[in-house]
C-alpha cells in the first residue's frame, strides 16, 4: 500500500544548520496494516508523515502509494489517498466554520468544487449518522461552530473527517498528545474502531510507548532519521516497554531520551 | 457653479435629505465593504489592491461611456477589470510568493499609472451634457414622478440587497466554503484535497470585482472620476466591516454580510455628521482620513485595552 524507497530529507541544506532529518529510509506498509511509530524528539517521525503526505518533498528517494509514484505530487493532490489528524487539535478542523461545514469539506474531498450548494439535506443525514456513532452528541450540533467544541471533541471530529471516503492511508500525528489522559484514551478507542471498521491502513506517531505496543500490528522505533527497530507479530505481543527500551540502548549505545514517553508509560 | 455647489446643496438639504444622501453613500461603499469582507474576513488575506481597483472600476466605466457604450457595458467592464486586478495580486502572492500586504501594494501602485492611462488625465467628467447616460440618469427618466433622491436610494438599496444575497449564497457553495476554509486553516484545506492557492485567486478576484463595481457606481453617482478617489478606500472598507461587527453580534454568513452593510451605512453617517457639524469645532474635510484611521485603530485596539486595563 505504501512504499518508501531510500528516502532522504535534509533541512537547511547547505547551511551551517543543515540537519539530515530522514536518512536512507526504506519502508513497506501492507494494506490493512496499522503501524505505530515511536522515537525521541527530532527522530524524524513527523518528517516521515510530512513526506508521505507531500507537505515536504524528499531530497532523494521515491515514495509510492498503492503502486503509484507520488514523490513529487503536491499535498493537495495526494490528499485524496490520505487522511490525517494532527497533534494540535486546532489543525485538523476549521474553527470558524460549523461542524457540518467542516464535515462537508471532508465529504467533498477529491471532488471537483463547483458553484453547487456545498451541503445537501442528504449529506446532513449522513453526517448525523456518522456523528451519532462516535457518541459525543455532536449530531445535534451540526450548526455549531467548531471553535466552541472541546479539544477532545475537535479531535474526534478531525478523526471522523480524516476517515471519510476511506483513505488509502490514515496518518495520525500524536493526535492524543494534547488531550488529557482520559480523553486521549477515548480518542484512541475511537481511532481503533474506525480503523478496524473501515479496514484502513494506518500509521500512528506517538510518544506513548504503551499505546505504541498496545494498538496496531507493528511498531517502528526511529532514531536520528532512521528506523532502528521494526517489530511485529509474536515478538511484539510479548514485548514490554522495559524490553523495548533495553533493545534501543543495545542498538544505539545510548538511552532512549524521552521524558514524556517514560512519564506516560 | 462648483464654488457655490457645496453651499447650495447644504442650504437645499434638510435633515431628511442629508440622511438619505449619507445612506446612499453608505450603500455605495457597502459594495466595496463586501469586497473587503471577502479578503479580510473570509480569506484572511489583507488585500490593499482596493485603493487601486476602486478607481480602476471608475476609470474603466468612464472609458466605456466615452467610447459610446451604455452603463451596463461599463459596469460589466469594471467588474472584469477589478477581477483581473485581484487576480494579478493573487498571482503575485501565490506564484511569486510575495507577502500578502506587499502583493496588494504592488498592484495598487501599478494601477495608479494604468488608471491614468485609461483616463488620459487625472480627472474626467461623466455628464449628461456630454451625452453620458449613467444608470442614475436612466432611472430618473424612467420614474419622472418620483424625486430623484428616492429613486437613487431605492435602486442602491435593491442593488446591495441583491449583492448581499448572491454573496451569501456563493459563500455556501462548494467553492465558497472552500474559500472560507482556506482563510481559516490552510493546512486542513490542503489535507482535504483543496489547492489553497486556487481559492485565494478566486476570492481575491471576486473581492476586487466588487470593489471595482463600487467605484463604477460611485463615479456615476458623483458624475466624475478622479485619479485619487481610491486613497484610503481599503481602510474605510475595513472600518465599515469592523463597525458592523461592533454593532451586530453573530457569526452566520447572513449576519456577517449584514454587519458589513449596516457598518458601511453607519460609518458614512458618522463621517457625514463629523463633516457637517464638526465644522464648528474646526473639523475640516481633509481631517476625514485621520478620523477614519483613529476609528479603526480604536476599535482594533479595544480588545487589548480591555484585557490590559479592564480588570483593574
Amino acid at each position: 500500500m505504501l512504499k518508501l524507497d531510500r528516502v532522504n530529507k535534509y533541512f537547511f541544506r547547505n547551511t551551517q544548520d543543515e540537519r539530515w532529518a530522514v536518512r536512507n529510509l526504506s519502508l513497506e506498509v501492507q494494506k490493512g496494516e496499522f503501524v505505530t511509530v515511536v522515537g525521541s524528539n527530532g527522530a524524524g517521525k513527523t518528517t516521515l508523515l510530512n513526506l508521505i503526505s507531500g507537505t515536504y518533498f524528499p531530497d532523494s528517494g521515491r515514495i509510492f502509494i498503492d503502486g503509484q509514484d507520488v514523490t513529487t505530487v503536491p499535498a493537495y493532490e495526494r490528499a485524496k489517498y490520505l487522511g490525517r489528524v494532527f497533534q494540535n487539535t486546532f489543525q485538523g478542523t476549521a474553527a470558524s466554520l460549523t461542524i457540518e461545514e467542516n464535515l462537508a469539506i471532508a465529504y467533498l474531498k477529491g471532488k471537483r468544487k463547483g458553484i453547487r450548494m456545498a451541503i445537501s439535506e442528504k449529506m446532513r443525514e449522513y453526517f448525523r449518522e456518522r456523528l451519532a456513532e462516535i457518541g459525543l452528541g455532536l449530531e445535534r450540533r451540526l450548526k455549531d461552530r467548531v471553535g466552541l467544541l472541546s479539544g477532545g471533541q475537535r479531535q474526534a471530529l478531525a478523526l471522523l473527517m480524516a476517515t471519510f471516503g476511506n483513505p488509502k492511508i490514515l496518518l495520525l500525528d500524536e493526535h492524543t498528545a494534547n488531550l488529557d489522559p482520559k480523553t486521549g484514551e477515548k480518542i484512541m478507542e475511537l481511532t481503533t474502531r474506525l480503523i478496524e471498521e473501515n479496514a484502513l491502513t494506518a500509521i500512528m506517531v506517538t510518544h506513548n510507548l504503551q499505546d505504541a505496543l498496545q494498538y496496531g500490528h507493528r511498531t517502528l522505533m526511529m532514531d536520528e532519521g532512521e528506523v532502528v527497530l521494526d517489530i511485529f507479530g509474536e515478538e511484539r505481543k510479548r514485548m514490554t516497554i522495559q524490553e523495548l527500551l533495553e533493545r534501543f540502548s543495545e542498538l544505539r549505545h545510548k538511552k532512549f531520551a524521552e521524558d514524556r514517553a517514560l512519564l506516560s508509560s | 457653479m462648483p464654488a457655490s455647489y457645496a453651499g447650495l446643496r447644504k442650504e437645499a438639504c434638510g435633515i431628511r435629505e442629508f440622511f438619505l444622501y449619507s445612506v446612499q453613500e453608505g450603500l455605495l461603499f457597502g459594495i466595496l465593504a463586501l469586497g473587503v469582507f471577502i479578503t479580510f474576513r473570509c480569506l484572511n488575506f489583507p488585500d490593499l489592491t482596493v485603493d487601486g481597483s476602486y478607481p480602476l472600476g471608475a476609470a474603466v466605466f468612464a472609458l466605456t461611456m466615452y467610447r459610446g457604450y451604455g452603463p451596463v457595458a461599463g459596469v460589466v467592464s469594471a467588474l472584469a477589470a477589478g477581477a483581473l486586478a485581484g487576480l494579478f495580486t493573487g498571482i503575485l502572492h501565490t506564484f511569486s510568493r510575495i507577502p500578502a500586504l506587499l502583493s496588494g501594494i504592488l498592484t495598487m501602485i501599478c494601477l495608479y499609472s494604468i488608471n491614468l492611462r485609461i483616463m488620459g488625465r487625472p480627472n474626467i467628467s461623466l455628464s449628461e451634457n456630454l451625452g453620458h447616460r449613467t444608470i442614475f440618469v436612466i432611472l430618473r427618466d424612467a420614474f419622472p414622478t418620483v424625486p430623484e433622491v428616492y429613486v437613487r436610494f431605492l435602486f442602491l438599496f435593491a442593488l446591495l440587497v441583491v449583492l448581499k444575497f448572491l454573496l451569501d449564497a456563493f459563500l455556501q457553495t462548494e467553492i465558497g466554503l472552500s474559500i472560507r476554509a482556506t482563510g481559516d486553516n490552510e493546512t486542513l484545506v490542503a489535507t482535504q484535497g483543496i489547492n489553497p492557492d486556487d481559492m485565494k485567486l478566486i476570492g481575491i478576484s471576486l473581492s476586487n470585482a466588487l470593489v471595482a463595481l463600487s467605484g463604477a457606481m460611485f463615479a456615476q453617482y458623483q458624475g466624475f472620476v478622479d485619479i485619487n478617489m481610491g486613497i484610503g478606500m481599503v481602510i474605510s472598507g475595513l472600518a465599515s466591516v469592523i463597525v458592523g461587527e461592533v454593532l451586530l453580534r453573530g457569526k452566520t454568513i447572513f449576519v456577517m454580510t449584514l454587519q458589513v452593510i449596516v457598518g458601511s451605512v453607519v460609518y458614512r453617517l458618522a463621517t457625514a455628521v463629523a463633516l457637517n457639524w464638526g465644522y464648528s469645532i474646526g473639523f475640516k474635510p481633509y481631517d476625514l482620513k485621520l478620523f477614519t484611521g483613529i476609528l479603526v485603530i480604536v476599535i482594533l485596539s479595544f480588545p487589548v485595552l480591555k484585557e490590559k486595563f479592564g480588570k483593574a
